[in-house]
């Protein structure tokens, strides 16, 4: 990284062990001034740990930091925003039961006589608010009453109004809308041009592409490259990240077939957020669902599994009508339904307790002889499971807690699969999961259709749909807009269907045209 | 066997000792107190504390409380001595029966009330401790109940019969045990275990988490229910207010014993030790005779009743200090 | 109008505490439209039931001062041990001492607040001190011993118990005549002295804290402790803040109380049900268990509903014997109240808290 100016942080040789795990390993690292730098690396390379030690979250077990020059270390994140130093969380650093105003001014509101200026202080939310091109948010809104994209917006005003210097941004667009990445992208390049040292973490190779001056790549908890932006393809970044030969490697898709149907869904409504669905997924197919997040695709998921009230409409399965009415009833033998959740720390995993009890949660019941649970039977269903989809363990009874990312995910399908399940939902199971780990799944979905299983998949990545697919549904508005089958399924496509635009579909005999 | 050494963790293990120094104190009190004959008694005296605290682990595992257990003690009381009056022999007959499910019914309401109308366990509990004692006013007039405790009642809570070994003990370890299996060997067990650890994430597992609410409040309700006969057999009649004493002894039995408040972590034989220790100390801050000590030390004359508060809230806090943390920031 | 709108939608809990006091007001005292409605049914039901041993009686209170001085006294001493339990609840924590601190502090009133105005004043500033140093042992133990305080306040309760109980073991004590008739009288000969007493203290304790930074601190910690701690709020200050003035609240509650009954009297029973209405009281009054939502305002109202509630009984004429279950079963249809929440909720994913 050649560049005249000194560098703004530095850490070196900064190393952090939780438990048995080394999260960052000997790192060495440096920013500048002025200057967008990105760092990229797979989950559990390290990047969560790196930003949440420069933001004063964790302390190192060994190193030094340096803020221009000079050696500091910060015991709270307090500590560290006096020093200039603001982070915008992933999970987010805002108070659902208070008002925006009151979150953005949390630490350092205006005062009159020593008491909180409530007008003063909207006042400031409004100009923030502004700033970040966020004009739609009243102050005095709840946090807790807006949606994901509004809430990443007011955190990043509330950054902004810290008076950073340094401005760190941990996966911080992920749920924002098009219009607005574009206008933090805009924010972000005046912060740039004011001097301020920025720090973004992302998955996202455009993002990385717009935006970053440098880039690092970090490793299983260690610092392994940093080079400017454009120096480095894709496909070397992402083999950096991963440490070996990287492929886009999809399973091959079977032929189409006439198959029978397994799920059929006929004019499901739910409140005024699904209207009039329709769907068939065949026996062995895998549906994909598509479109912009918010169209009502993780509640089409809820709702199939029985978690909403007040669901019209028919489901049937293996042409037999069926009420689902709570996700027992999706799971029993009738329906066969499994659900992979879209949040595994808080839907799908008991995190402290063990991985064997964590796996076969679902069919414990199929286990036991009576009320009691057939120990041996459940130790070889475990072990057939933990071998078939690879997780990587020490021992089943520790809690699955200590596992990675990827491999809690594993735990999570695997406790599906033993209920021998029909039908497959998934709500975003690739999000936040390693390279490696979304290789293994999806040769995993594909071998399980083929086994006759009914998939409905829906993913927020496009390369999935593309490439996993069989057919593909685009929602929009809580409706399903249309289907893409065949050769039809490819980015265009899905991107204009998303954004209701009219696409040209092939011509099939007896089907329907755009 | 390596199934009960993984679960005794440190919380156990501190308790235990605690047990060791107050039986150590004790005896060099009295030398009484380290008999058999003196131990077996506090063992009799914990089993009555023993059940209801097994109730309440139950309930505190799934995260819940439950603040109805002195009245539904009570009611177990009154139900069962009153059966005997209603109903003549074959009231005798069905007394503790019937007391059992009189309590079995107030825990199921506790359950609809949480599991249903999802009002917090503490509040719901609260008001229908509230409701059953009004029940209990009433039926008795608000007079002392007049009816005797059968002879099977008090048999059960007062006689030995094998090894002169109290009765009221085996009935302890039997519930004991049902509550062990339970718990380690069904899936029911295993399910209240993921309750406390995450409800959202078992009701997306497809278990009726309803069920397992019903199913922990019920047996709550029975075993304060239980309680109440076995006291009642005790003193050979049932009185207002007998539950009264039991619930914060048994709420601080169930945290003594290493279960986490907030549910999902906790072993039946940590609120095993944590009766074992409440009861001995209950039984020391009796004998010592702390107004006179308490003289000699600080020349100030002091009630006993007061020092044995202060001490009793002092001894959970340093207990708990010493190994009772919950993480540093909820998330 | 935006702004409006926004704040009746956030401060809707707070109707129901508010509607139920003035509902039970208006019973009590026979206030129109309730009154008259109330005296029309009665008399329907005797119509109805002519020949019945116990005529349906409905004789509201009579609206004058004195009357309306003893209800709020006694309504007064709840709403401040339910603002105390509040302040806690705030934090995402609960107390279950406020019942022993507030004995403590009765019985400690009754050994100092006496003798001439030196010693009253230093009385009334000690007794002050001991709640909040009782509050703060509280907050240290629950911010610094990181336990839950739900389990701690049982423990320190007992303390407090023990150390009323040593103070007065039998009911004893006595304090200052002219204070005491001073608080427990009427102002301008027509507005009970407690109620501006409460007022007082809204004004000068509960809002200046509401409005601070330390205050809205304990809304942080309550609402999201982990993303308060990320934001740079200080949550061990907040919560050593509501615990130590849920303390002082506690002791101008014993204070009252003292001034009330001219002696100190540790009755664990009594502890018991305060600390157990006060919970009651901050659930009608909106504030959330979950913390980062409601206020001791709500409490208030939801004290004024519950004590009124009790003394129905003497309005409607009922027996003695029904009066217990009758206030089990209003504490238990108010908290239902509450969970009219479920009955709203489409994703059944948005109950597990």
């Amino acid at each position: 990284m050649a560049d005249g100016a000194a560098p703004f942080w530095r850490m070196k040789g900064v190393s952090k062990r939780y438990g048995g795990v080394r999260a960052l390993d000997r790192v060495d690292f440096e920013c500048a001034p002025g200057r967008i730098h990105a760092i990229l690396g797979e989950n559990g390379a390290g990047k969560s740990t790196l930003i949440k030690i420069i933001a004063g979250v964790v302390q190192r077990d060994e190193g030094q930091l340096e803020l221009m020059g000079q050696p500091v270390g910060f015991a709270s994140p307090a500590e560290a925003t006096k020093a200039g130093i603001v982070c915008v969380f992933q999970e987010l650093s805002l108070m659902p039961d208070l008002t925006v105003a009151d979150n953005i001014c949390i630490t350092d509101p205006p005062r009159r006589f020593g008491l909180i200026d409530y007008r003063a202080q909207s006042r400031r939310a409004e100009e923030l608010l502004r700033r970040v091109g966020c004009t739609d948010v009243h102050p005095m809104q709840l946090v807790k009453d807006m949606p994901l994209s509004r809430r990443q917006m007011v955190e990043i005003a509330k950054a902004l109004g810290r008076r950073p210097k340094m401005l760190i941004l941990d996966e911080a667009t992920s749920a924002l809308t098009a219009a607005d990445v574009a206008k933090v992208y805009e924010t972000l390049r005046a912060l740039r041009a004011e001097g301020l040292s920025i720090l973004y973490i992302s998955h996202r190779m455009h993002e990385i592409a717009e935006l970053a001056d440098d880039c690092s790549v970090f490793r299983n908890g260690r610092h392994i490259e940093s080079f400017a932006k454009g120096s480095k393809t894709d496909d070397q970044v992402v083999e950096l990240m991963i440490g070996r030969e990287y492929k886009h490697v999809f399973p091959p898709k079977p032929a189409a077939a006439a198959r029978p149907c397994m799920l059929k869904i006929d004019g499901l409504n739910w409140s005024d957020r699904l209207h009039d669905i329709s769907l068939t997924i065949d026996r062995g197919e895998i549906v994909g669902l598509g479109g912009l997040d918010g169209q009502g695709q993780r509640e089409l998921l809820l709702a199939l599994f029985g978690v909403m009230r007040g669901v019209n409409g028919t489901i049937s399965v293996n042409d037999k009508p069926q009420r689902i009415a709570s996700p027992r009833h999706a799971k029993s033998a009738n329906v066969g339904m499994a659900l992979i959740p879209e949040d595994r720390k808080t839907e799908g995993l008991m995190l402290p307790m063990s991985v064997r009890d964590n796996i076969s949660m679902a069919a414990i019941s199929k286990l036991s002889k009576g009320l009691i649970v057939d120990r041996a039977a459940e130790n070889a269903r475990i072990a057939e499971m933990v071998q078939k989809l690879g997780i990587k363990v020490g021992n089943i009874d520790d809690p699955v807690a200590t596992l990675s990312g990827g491999n809690q995910q594993k735990v999570v399908i695997g406790k599906w699969l033993m209920t021998d399940a029909r039908i497959v939902l998934l709500n975003d199971p690739t999000r936040g999961i390693d390279v490696g780990t979304k290789q293994e799944l999806y040769q995993l979905l594909r071998a399980l259709a083929d086994a006759g299983t009914a998939i409905l998949f829906y993913t927020t990545d496009y390369d999935e749909l593309v490439g996993c697919c069989d057919r593909v549904a685009i929602m929009y508005d809580g409706r399903i807009l249309r289907e893409l089958k065949g050769t039809e399924i490819n980015e265009h496509n899905i991107v204009a269907s998303s954004l209701n635009l009219p696409v040209e579909l092939n011509l099939q005999q007896g089907g329907a045209a755009a | 066997m390596r199934a009960l050494l993984k679960s005794v963790d440190t919380p156990l293990i501190v308790s235990f000792s605690f047990i060791l120094i107050l039986l150590l104190a004790g005896s060099l009190y009295s030398p009484n107190f380290l008999s058999p004959e003196y131990l077996l008694q506090q063992l009799q005296v914990g089993a009555f504390l023993g059940i209801i605290a097994t109730g309440a682990m139950l309930v505190i595992l799934l995260g819940h409380i439950d603040l109805s257990i002195p009245w539904v003690v009570t009611l177990g009381g009154m139900m069962a001595t009153a059966a005997a009056g209603w109903w003549g022999d074959f009231g005798v007959a069905i007394a503790v029966p019937f007391a059992l499910l009189c309590g079995l019914l107030v825990g199921l309401v506790n359950g609809l009330g949480v599991a249903y109308l999802r009002i917090p366990s503490m509040i719901f509990t609260l008001g229908i401790n509230a409701v059953v004692a009004g029940l209990m006013v009433l039926h008795t007039g608000g007079f002392a109940p007049q009816d005797h405790a059968t002879d099977l009642m008090h048999w059960l809570a007062v006689k030995r019969s094998l090894l002169g070994i109290p009765n009221v003990l085996f009935v302890w370890i039997a519930v004991g045990l049902a509550v062990v299996f339970m718990l380690n060997r069904t899936p029911l067990g295993r399910y209240i275990y993921a309750f406390g650890n995450r409800e959202s994430a078992t009701y997306l597992s497809g278990i009726s988490t309803r069920g397992v609410l019903l199913a922990c409040f019920g047996m709550a309700g029975a075993l304060s229910a239980l309680a109440g006969v076995l006291l009642a057999g005790y003193s050979t009649k049932a009185y207002q207010a007998m539950g009264d004493p039991y619930l914060l002894p048994a709420i601080a039995a169930v945290v003594l014993g290493g279960t986490n408040i907030l549910g999902g972590r906790g072993t039946y034989l940590g609120t095993v030790v944590g009766v074992i220790l409440i009861t001995l100390l209950q039984s020391i801050l009796s004998i010592l005779p702390l107004g006179a000590m308490l003289q000699n030390l600080l020349h100030v004359r002091l009630e006993a009743e007061p020092i044995r508060q202060v001490i009793y809230g002092a001894v959970i806090i340093t207990m708990l200090l010493v190994y009772g943390r919950s993480a540093k920031i909820q998330s | 109008m935006r702004s409006f709108r926004l704040w009746v939608a956030a401060n809707n809990a707070y109707f129901l505490g508010v509607g139920l006091c003035a509902l039970m007001f208006a019973v009590y005292f026979g206030a129109p439209p309730v009154g008259p409605l109330l005296l029309a049914l009665m008399d329907g039901l005797n119509a109805m039931f002519p020949s019945d041993i116990e005529s349906f009686v409905y004789s509201p209170a009579s609206f004058t001062p004195n009357v309306l001085n003893t209800v709020a006294v006694k309504a007064v001493l709840l709403a401040l041990v339910a603002m105390a339990q509040t302040l806690p609840v705030l934090t995402r924590g609960l107390d279950l001492s406020v019942g022993m601190m507030f004995i403590m502090t009765n019985c400690i009133a009754s050994v100092l607040v006496i003798g001439g105005p030196v010693d009253v004043t230093m009385g009334v500033f000690i007794v002050l001190f001991a709640g909040a140093a009782a509050g703060f042992l509280n907050g240290l133990i629950v911010v610094f011993g990181r336990l839950q305080p739900i389990i701690v306040t049982l423990a320190t309760g007992a303390i407090y118990y023990g150390i009323a109980l040593g103070i007065r073991p039998i009911p004893g004590g006595s304090v200052d005549p002219v204070l005491a008739d001073f608080i427990t009288g009427l102002l301008w000969g027509k507005v009970p002295t407690v109620l501006v007493l409460l007022l007082c203290v809204v004004l000068f304790i509960w809002i200046p804290f509401r409005r601070s930074v330390i205050g809205r601190g304990c809304y942080a910690t309550g609402s999201a402790e982990g993303a308060a701690y990320l934001s740079g709020v200080d949550i061990n200050s907040s919560k050593l803040a509501a615990y130590a003035l849920s303390g002082v609240l506690c002791a101008i509650a014993g204070l009252v109380q003292t001034f009330y009954t001219y002696n100190g009297e540790a009755s664990g029973p009594s502890a018991g049900t305060y600390t157990l209405n006060s919970i009651a009281a901050v659930v009608i009054g909106g504030t959330s268990l979950f913390g980062g939502f409601g206020s001791a305002i709500g409490s208030i109202f939801g004290a004024f509903s519950l004590r009124t509630i009790v003394d129905l009984l003497f309005v409607f004429n009922m027996e003695a014997l029904w009066q217990q279950l009758f206030n089990g079963i209003i504490l238990l249809l108010a908290v239902c109240l509450g969970a009219t929440r479920v009955f709203r909720i489409r994703n059944r994913l948005e109950l597990f808290t």
